[in-house]
């Protein structure tokens, strides 16, 4: 067994776990974060994007001892209280989502790449980022468009309507 | 057009939830005592079940019950069935072998459940799962279809003697066979229309809660249609009585066809529920869902047409063999059947069509409806013959296409189906337009300038939506019938549920649904729910696929609200002593057409609730409920055109562009509707270039992860163009003809057409992978 201690969207948590315990498992079935979902089981689908330390992680690839003593933001706690996050309101005016089971990894992975990318991102470089997020409802259409559309409110500062022209 | 209304471009309703991780699936659900099943599956592809040894797992740390297809026999459990008589040639029923939800005494595919172990963790169920012992005799087995009737081959079931499920065939074979001896051309083409793995995001998953206290069970499962699992559960499987069985499918991510079947995990799930005393929840790992959902497509085709002089066509011609797998899942008969040749004639006039569709049991997982279903097949043979034929004339195939395009409807073909509208020539033309056909010679050159080649490719494809009606499909063997059902409650605040027996997995119900009910009655959409995926709740429906949910389900709310309209009509005219006729209903109040007389519409409800001052004779309330039953398919159809650049050095294609002009009849969210065929065309080419699922000759199934099945990415794809034109559905009361496949049917032979159009000569097998390309390049 392992002792874990996470700061888990801004909130301390402890539990002793089972060794083979995924951080994906710890968020979903200790603390019934359910928005984190599993979508695969080789780390390639991207449903289960959290933030550790602020980077964008599969959270299947990681035991959560492994993460123990870090801080982890998950699809839960990314919008500020009641104002949702500029990704996620892309996602929504942009038609972004269909089926929203890949979403909340699919929002999470954009929000670090937007971070990455402070000169602004291109289609080209957006379709090529998105490499380890898998989407069977949209053909990635209206997901690139969002991601876009967030990029440039994001760079000018602001939180406001995303949707593209 | 409101802004909230038909037509209006509304963010979804369903969103919020989704963005901010609040979606509720199956595999999210907790109940108290829950405990978790795991399957041990079959590792051969065709094997004698010897012996099975659980005492080593039932001793496990965890362990509450390790069960096997002996005791759910026992306990009297069906086995699964295909839900659609088919009738071969001569006459004799479609030869259906037993499929048992826990295998007994063979197992007919890797992948097919043998043990379900149930403990208190996941993990503790996989540990133990490795504990129980099987003993297999291997026998021989057989993959692909094409062999799998040649003699010597293993019989997979006893009741189909060569694996020769049907032998089936439509159209008038003499008429065919005499256009073809006036013939001036035949073209012959032999295609393989490459097997598919479904892969909805969401794995499958199912939860079963037995009741001791009432005797009764629920089942969350990730289902298109719980209605249907509900009914075959009870009436096929002997789960329970339907009053004694509530299904619910939640918040389901994606279907695809793949969750419209009742698979055994939820069967086994309910029953072991009973069996253990606990709730029992599975959920599907990935490598899972690649073994054991249904499958899709996997056909071999054999397709000669014939033209006259001036290329009229004259007759067509077609043989299918279709891989069913080793066992018939629900739908599996129809769809290479009544829902693929009854499409042969495409946009065409063919004066005489036959087919010859042979469907055949092999070692590999089940097959049945993929989206599309039986369309992108036929769609394939006969928008793959065009494009040939044109080539072998010399013809643009633009001309050769319009020179048989059907341009007068109704127009009836010689396989069942009446065409009821369309414009063909209206949709290839927005298509050449915005593709810029008439440059591409120019594009073409710039592109040979720089090493590359360079292809552009058509595809006029037509599909049936919206099965029906409900006496025409039983005639022809369907176990069900295919209306929807709807109710319409208005509270007594104002506020209305509408409660449909449509399922939403994507496609936005809670949005579009609610857009039609704002058009009606002017009521903002935030006062519409919609209510769906739950038995208790909704009374009967038969769910989503085949992009029936706006042509039936919303025909049916619309039904629905025709009689609450009235009723409302009849109340408003009594409270403001008018004549029913001159009530008119405008953005949600009640108006005596001509006067500054109105009701609020809250106010109505209030009134029909509180009955203090209703018609003479008038029942309180203000709710309807309506079945609605098609007159007739809806026909959606379009042109896709595709262009192509590959590189010979490596022979990766690149799809340079892709533009899909297609007619849906009316649309009710222009914005939802563009997402539906952006997804369609990604799976349709993802199935172009990418996917195929490959059996190894042991039968074991080599792609079954994401490591080894390619998934369309979205670096793999372009942006696409799309537009609509809208010939109205005339067989539904609102027009819609629906959009949800027609992506996934038109795009693979726009692809193909295109690569082989770039490659200069048509020999190539999906996917065109970098390396058939490139083999290709090199073969001629």
């Amino acid at each position: 067994m392992s002792d874990v201690s996470l700061v888990v969207n801004g909130k301390s948590v402890s539990a002793t776990v089972e060794d083979r315990t995924l951080l994906v498992q710890f968020l979903r079935e200790n603390l019934g974060l359910t928005g984190t979902h599993v979508g695969c089981d080789t780390s390639q689908c991207g449903a289960c994007v959290v933030h550790v330390d602020g980077k964008a992680v599969k959270s299947c690839t990681i035991l959560a001892a492994q993460a123990s003593g870090s801080e982890i933001v998950t699809i839960e706690g990314l919008a500020n209280g009641a104002d949702l996050h500029p990704v996620q309101i892309a996602f929504k005016e942009n038609h972004g989502l269909q089926c929203g089971f890949c979403t909340p990894g699919m929002i999470m992975a954009a929000t670090d790449m937007i971070a990455r990318h402070p000169g602004g991102l291109d289609e080209k470089t957006v379709r090529a980022e998105l490499e380890g997020n898998i989407c069977r409802c949209t053909g990635y259409h209206n997901i690139v468009k969002a991601i876009l559309a967030a990029s440039e409110v994001m760079a000018k500062g602001g939180a406001g309507s995303a949707k593209a022209a | 057009m409101g802004i909230e209304g038909i037509g209006a471009r509304v963010a979804r309703k369903e969103d919020k939830r989704f963005i901010t991780g609040l979606g509720r699936y199956v595999d999210d659900m907790v109940v108290p005592g829950m405990k978790h099943a795991v399957f041990v599956r079959s590792p051969h592809a065709h094997a004698e079940i010897v012996s099975i040894d659980v005492s080593a797992a039932q001793a496990m740390p965890g362990v509450i019950g390790v069960l096997t297809g002996k005791e759910l026999k026992a306990d009297g459990i069906g086995n699964l069935i295909c839900g659609w008589m088919i009738h071969s040639k001569d006459g004799t029923p479609m030869k259906m072998g037993a499929w048992s939800p826990l295998a007994v005494g063979k197992v007919r595919y890797v992948g097919d459940a043998v043990v379900v172990v149930v403990a208190d963790t996941k993990g503790q169920a996989r540990d133990a799962a490795e504990a129980v012992q099987i003993e297999y005799k291997e026998l021989p087995s057989v993959t692909d279809a094409s062999k799998a009737m040649d003699a010597g081959q293993p019989q997979i079931h006893p009741e189909a003697e060569n694996n020769l499920i049907f032998d089936w065939e439509i159209g008038n074979g003499d008429e065919t066979a005499a256009a073809f001896t006036k013939a001036a051309h035949v073209v012959k083409i032999d295609l393989i229309n490459n097997r598919l793995i479904p892969n909805a995001m969401e794995p499958r998953a199912a939860l079963g809660v037995y009741d001791k206290a009432e005797d009764h069970y629920t089942c969350w499962t990730t289902s298109q249609n719980p209605h249907v699992a509900r009914l075959v559960m009870s009436a096929f499987y002997n789960i329970a009585p339907e009053n004694k069985l509530r299904v619910i499918a939640p918040d389901v991510g994606g279907g695809f066809g793949s969750k419209i079947y009742i698979y055994p995990e939820e069967i086994v799930c309910l029953w072991a529920s009973k069996k253990t005393g606990v709730p029992v929840k599975w959920a599907a790992d990935r490598t899972e869902s690649f073994l054991c959902d249904a499958h899709g497509r996997d056909h071999h085709t054999h397709a000669e047409m014939a033209f006259d002089k001036d290329h009229k066509i004259l007759g067509f011609k077609v043989g299918m063999q279709v891989n069913l797998g080793a066992y018939m899942s629900l739908f599996s008969s129809v769809t290479p059947t009544y829902l693929c040749a009854t499409l042969l004639s495409g946009q065409y006039n063919i004066p005489a069509i036959h087919a010859n569709v042979k469907a055949i049991y092999t070692n590999t997982a089940p097959v049945d409806a993929y989206r599309g279903a039986g369309r992108p097949e036929t769609t394939f043979v006969v928008e793959r013959m065009m494009e040939v034929a044109a080539r072998q004339f010399g013809m643009s195939p633009v001309e050769l296409r319009r020179k048989n395009f059907i341009r007068e409807f109704p127009h009836q073909t010689p396989v069942i189906l009446m065409y009821d509208a369309g414009d063909y020539d209206a949709s290839l033309d927005a298509a050449l337009k915005a593709s810029d056909y008439a440059g591409f010679p120019a594009r073409k050159e710039a592109a040979k300038a720089k090493g590359k080649l360079r292809g552009i490719g058509l595809s006029c494809y037509i599909e049936a939506c919206g099965i029906a009606p409900s006496a025409a499909v039983g005639s022809l063997g369907a176990g069900v019938g295919l209306w929807e059902s709807a109710e319409v409650r208005v509270n007594a605040v104002g506020t209305i549920e509408v409660l449909t027996g449509s399922h939403s997995h994507g496609q936005g119900h809670e949005t579009t649904f609610a857009q039609l009910v704002n058009s009606r009655f002017g009521v903002p959409l935030d006062s519409v729910s919609i209510v769906h995926g739950d038995t208790d709740k909704v009374q009967m429906g038969m769910g989503t696929y085949g992009s029936r949910s706006g042509a039936v389900g919303m025909s049916a709310i619309a039904k629905a609200l025709d009689k609450v309209e009235a009723k409302a009509k009849k109340i408003a005219a009594h409270l403001m002593e008018a004549d029913e006729g001159d009530i008119v209903i405008e953005n949600g109040e009640l108006k005596v057409a001509g006067t500054d007389k109105k009701v609020p519409w809250f106010q109505l409800a209030l009134a029909a609730y509180t009955a203090h001052n209703l018609p003479a004779g008038m029942e309180p309330g203000l709710k309807e409920t309506a079945f609605y039953d098609p007159s007739n398919f809806t026909f959606p159809a379009g042109c896709y055109v595709c262009e192509v650049e590959i590189d010979p050095e490596t022979g990766v294609t690149e799809i340079v562009q892709f533009v899909a002009a297609d007619d849906f009849g009316n649309i009710i969210n222009p914005m939802i509707v563009e997402g539906q065929v952006h997804g369609g065309i990604a799976q349709g080419v993802g199935q172009a270039l990418l996917e195929g699922a490959v059996y190894d000759a042991g039968g074991q199934l080599l792609t079954a992860s994401y490591m080894d099945y390619t998934m369309p990415r979205a670096s793999d794809l372009p942006s696409f163009q799309v537009s609509t034109s809208n010939t109205p559905c005339p067989s539904n009361p609102l027009g819609i003809k629906g959009c949800g496949e027609a992506g996934a049917i038109g795009s693979p032979p726009a692809v193909i057409n295109a690569i082989t159009d770039a490659l200069g000569h048509e020999d190539l097998v999906m996917p065109a992978t970098p390396l058939k390309v490139w083999n290709a390049l090199r073969k001629h």
